[in-house]
């Protein structure tokens, strides 16, 4: 029996061991991290929400884990109620938000780019309407040099490259925004496509995510695609200027964006689901969107996600802008904080308790 | 006394019953997992089947916006890039499993097998990844033009490579498909060749034939089944890889002639979808039968290699 | 073989030619496949390098991932990727053990028969089937998290080790066996305090290589642990790993982001190939050993 006896032991001591870093890992585990929340949604505001808790974590004292997985993902799983927010470009029918017993708020406004990757074509020069757009994306336009591409751009020099139209494969806020758009300029589109957060496209391929569809234009000749203004920027991505309402051509920018999300009318907008797209002014960026976030109504965890975006309202502006997103006014800021009161998921209480 | 025999004799019966029973536990388990993942998937899917019907398979419309799904497109991808992969994948390994058993001498054939084991350890998103950036602009740039310029003036076949040369597409999920199961379908060449017994080998040799022809009309009919064998287990891999080829196939919803074209696969469709189908929906349910889908035609492929690798080689 | 007889006998000089310039052709063709596969090798490992090496400091290793355009490094994947994959080695080592016994020495031959079967199939089945089952079995009931990462690898890893211990336990001789019933005693016991430890060079082998399958895989994890932007102990959240944060990273456009993603694929390239090599080296060992 002593034979065994060694073998044993060690056995013994190996079962012991897992069972004792079971044994320190859980618990200490569950008591560590209360003030973690989690949050998926729309890659278009990934960039603001991870600077804000990257800030944030300092200040308030609260992880906030965000992952940039797609609008459709964002509302979704917040219905599902497997994450503590959802984040989205799109805003949600008040039935849906009800039915599911959501708060939504705004949480700022960005610009969506057209972007382009042709060699030889200098940065922001090429101009583009978005009925061209709607006819790239239909696959009725298939190459650069175009005839009605080139008529409007008679001082580039565009060669015969395939364009590769890119789009977001997973199902995006940013693509409802797009799609809404072109069904504003082309009444084709809209008839054969209409807008959604993912459409069948008839031609091109897909990126996943905001990232994704920059970095395929990115490494694609001949590539167009549609990205946050903030992917854009960071990414060094050629710009296409676009054609507004007023007629005019406008490159995409902080000023332009702001232009457009001026001329919002808050004080009228039904859970604040305002409409972005094709606003008045000379120089308006015609496609602006708001972004936004849902939470669980009367719920503790919504707590910390307000107290986080709190902190957003009152200390992250200078973050937004430096990401080129538009903050929001003052006066919807103070009516969202009345909202959380209203529906039972104000931070202040949180600290009460 | 007594009761320290009673105890003994406690242990003698509770320790062996609860042996076995933890021994059947873990065969079971995996009966059970394998089971349990063919009939949950299934299960899952059931909304989806009964809301399409076999329509599921047969259409090729995927449109989230209308509560369309179908497994069509997702499915001629699937199969494309595993054939294409296969394709070059054989001749390929052929060769390598050819030279390393056969041409080199042992010393230095030792290395190389290794070296090519070690590509069969790499993880497939690092493939994919070495796909998007370096495989891809090759493509685009050099191999999709010479292709195009190549097949361009013959009839039919230049449907196969028509349209945009961007690199990504469905020819290079074949390529990337390829390096992965090379190294598989090579060991397992290799396994075969070397069961061949040396006496067969010998007396070949002895009658004065060439390395190839030892290779081609006595190892290769002694083995045929292990060759093929080999060669369906690679296509099995391929049919469910995800990330190499998640990377480079264009995640497109259209089914078209040209090689060249973006497309899908079943797991790469998978992979992008699942994140923001809400648990319940038809879209989920969707996504769980096209797992279906896949989880049959693995079976069936996986099935028939494990058969005939089994009689070929000895550890199996 | 009666056939190659019949064509060596009739030999015609231009036969002759023919077949050793066929010969010749076909060496041609081997060695052309095995340098384009070591072409591939390197050229992997060379693009891995070359782009991962510059990132691999020491800011990257004791740094959390940090959102575009901050600074950040690699800690919390890193350490994610452990966790994970050690828990999913810690929950598949007894089941595959347990498993391999069954199949070792479970005296329904017909039973194991099929066991063994389904054990090699699963070795095959796409490993993003595996996530799929591990999220409905338990995301569905309770969220995402880092155990439900571990399960789906534990599953993967689980037919390997089965596999493995299963072939190791055959190779122990059977005097061994008999020498163990011999001094009277049980058959658990000789299996666990004779056989296992006479198999435990397999055995371990198994598991090295088990380990090196799962910690590059992406899949199962894209279902289950969801990812994490920052630290969590807690494995009942989401957590981050390696092979997420290569798929966040490298689908991105951003010139950082990419770079650590190519840093983090080298550190998985290099665990994983250290893992093989060392396992390899192990079974050559025992090997001379043997003979």
């Amino acid at each position: 029996m002593s034979l065994f006896h060694t073998k044993h032991l060690r056995m013994v001591s190996v079962i012991g061991l897992s069972f004792a870093f079971f044994a320190v890992v859980l618990p200490s585990a569950h008591a560590q991290d209360t003030a973690t929340v989690t949050g998926v949604g729309s890659s278009f505001a990934a960039p603001l929400y991870q600077n804000w808790a990257a800030s944030a974590l300092k200040d308030i004292n609260l992880k906030v884990n965000y992952q940039p997985l797609g609008s459709s993902a964002g509302q979704n799983q917040i219905i599902a109620k497997t994450v503590n927010f959802g984040a989205l470009d799109m805003s949600t029918s008040v039935e849906q938000l009800s039915q599911a017993n959501l708060v939504q708020f705004p949480t700022a406004i960005g610009g969506i780019a057209v972007v382009v990757n042709i060699p030889g074509i200098k940065e922001n020069k090429l101009r583009l309407t978005g009925d061209l757009i709607a006819d790239i994306y239909a696959g009725k336009i298939t190459k650069w040099n175009d005839p009605r591409i080139v008529a409007m751009n008679k001082d580039l020099a565009l060669s015969a490259i395939d364009i590769a139209p890119i789009y977001r494969a997973d199902g995006s806020g940013t693509t409802q925004v797009f799609t809404s758009y072109l069904s504003k300029e082309s009444e084709g589109w809209k008839k054969s496509f209409g807008s959604n957060t993912s459409i069948a496209w008839p031609t091109g391929m897909g990126g996943r995510g905001n990232g994704s569809v920059a970095s395929m234009v990115k490494n694609m000749e001949g590539g167009i695609g549609y990205v946050e203004y903030a992917y854009a920027l960071q990414n060094h991505l050629n710009t296409a200027q676009l054609k507004n309402l007023a007629g005019e051509f406008v490159s995409i920018n902080e000023d332009t964006i702001q232009a457009a999300a001026k001329a919002a009318d808050w004080i009228h907008a039904r859970n604040y689901s305002i409409d972005l797209i094709d606003m008045k002014g000379d120089d308006s960026w015609p496609i602006v969107s708001t972004t936004y976030v849902l939470i669980p109504a009367f719920n503790k965890d919504s707590k910390e996600v307000t107290k986080f975006f709190q902190w957003g309202f009152s200390h992250g502006d200078e973050i937004a802008s430096k990401l080129h997103y538009v903050p929001l006014p003052i006066v919807v800021k103070e009516k969202i904080a009345k909202t959380w009161e209203y529906a039972g998921v104000s931070s202040t209480d949180a600290k009460t308790k | 006394m007594s009761l320290k025999q009673s105890a003994y004799q406690s242990e003698k019966k509770i320790i062996p019953y609860l042996f076995s029973s933890l021994m059947w536990c873990g065969g079971a388990l995996i009966l059970l997992i394998f089971l349990g993942l063919i009939f949950e998937l299934c299960w899952q899917g059931r909304q989806a089947f009964s809301a399409f019907g076999f329509h599921f398979i047969t259409s090729t419309t995927w449109n989230p916006g209308n509560q369309e799904f179908s497994a069509g497109t997702a499915l001629i991808g699937t199969l494309v890039s595993s054939f294409i992969g296969v394709i070059l994948a054989l001749p390929l390994s052929f060769g390598c499993a050819y030279c390393l058993n056969e041409l080199l001498p042992q010393r230095i054939a030792r290395y190389i097998t290794a070296a090519t084991q070690l590509l069969a350890a790499i993880p497939s998103i690092i493939l994919g990844m070495w796909g998007f950036f370096i495989l891809v602009p090759l493509m685009a740039h050099y191999v999709q033009p010479f292709l195009k310029h190549l097949f361009g003036p013959v009839p039919y076949l230049d449907l196969l490579f028509s349209g945009g040369t961007f690199g990504v597409g469905i020819l290079t999920a074949g390529l990337i498909l390829a390096i992965m199961i090379t190294p598989f379908i090579t060991a397992i060449m290799q396994e075969a060749f070397a069961n061949t017994p040396t006496m067969l080998k010998e007396s070949a040799y002895s009658l004065g034939a060439t390395k190839w022809e030892v290779m081609h009309q006595v190892i290769l009919p002694w083995v045929q089944k292990g060759v093929v064998g080999g060669v369906v287990l690679g296509w099995g891999r391929a049919l469910g890889e995800t990330m190499a080829v998640t990377f480079v196939i264009g995640n497109a919803h259209h089914v078209s002639w040209s090689l060249f074209m973006p497309t899908n696969t079943i797991a790469s469709l998978i992979a992008l979808e699942f994140s923001e189908s809400a648990a319940g929906s038809l879209k989920m349910s969707s996504l769980m039968a096209l797992g279906a889908v896949l989880m049959v035609i693995s079976f069936f492929v996986l099935f028939c290699s494990q058969l005939l690798l089994k009689q070929v080689l000895k550890s199996r | 073989m009666a056939h190659l007889h019949n064509k060596l006998q009739g030999r015609s000089p231009h036969l002759m030619r023919w077949r050793f310039i066929k010969n010749h052709c076909m060496t041609v063709f081997a060695f052309f496949t095995i340098l384009i596969m070591l072409c591939i090798l390197i050229s992997i490992l060379a693009t891995l390098i070359i782009n991962g090496l510059s990132g691999l400091s020491l800011f990257t290793l004791t740094h959390m991932t940090a959102p575009q355009g901050l600074p950040g490094g690699l800690l919390n994947p890193i350490l994610g990727s452990l966790i994970q994959v050690g828990l999913a080695t810690l929950i598949a080592i007894p089941l595959g053990i347990m498993g391999g016994i069954f199949l070792a020495e479970c005296s329904n031959k017909k039973l194991s028969a099929v066991i063994r079967f389904i054990a090699d199939m699963m070795m095959s089945v796409p490993s993003i089937l595996i996530g799929l089952f591990v999220y409905i079995l338990l995301v569905m009931t309770f969220g995402y998290s880092a155990f439900a990462g571990s399960c789906s690898l534990a599953v993967l890893a689980l037919p390997v080790i089965a596999r493995t211990t299963e072939e190791a336990l055959n190779m122990v001789p059977s005097a061994i066996h008999e020498a163990g019933f011999a001094l009277g005693a049980p058959k658990w016991k000789v299996i666990l305090w004779v056989c296992l430890p006479a198999a435990r060079g397999g055995v371990i082998t198994g598991i090295l290589l088990a380990i090196s399958r799962i910690a590059g895989e992406t899949a199962p994890l894209l279902f289950t642990s969801l990812g994490n932007s920052d630290w969590s102990w807690n494995i009942f959240k989401p957590m981050a790993s390696l092979p997420l944060t290569i798929y966040q990273y490298a689908d991105s456009a951003d010139d950082t982001w990419i770079q650590l993603a190519w840093t983090a694929a080298l550190v998985i390239t290099i665990f994983v190939l250290c893992l093989n090599l060392i396992a390899r080296i192990y079974v050559d060992r025992r090997r001379k050993k043997d003979q």
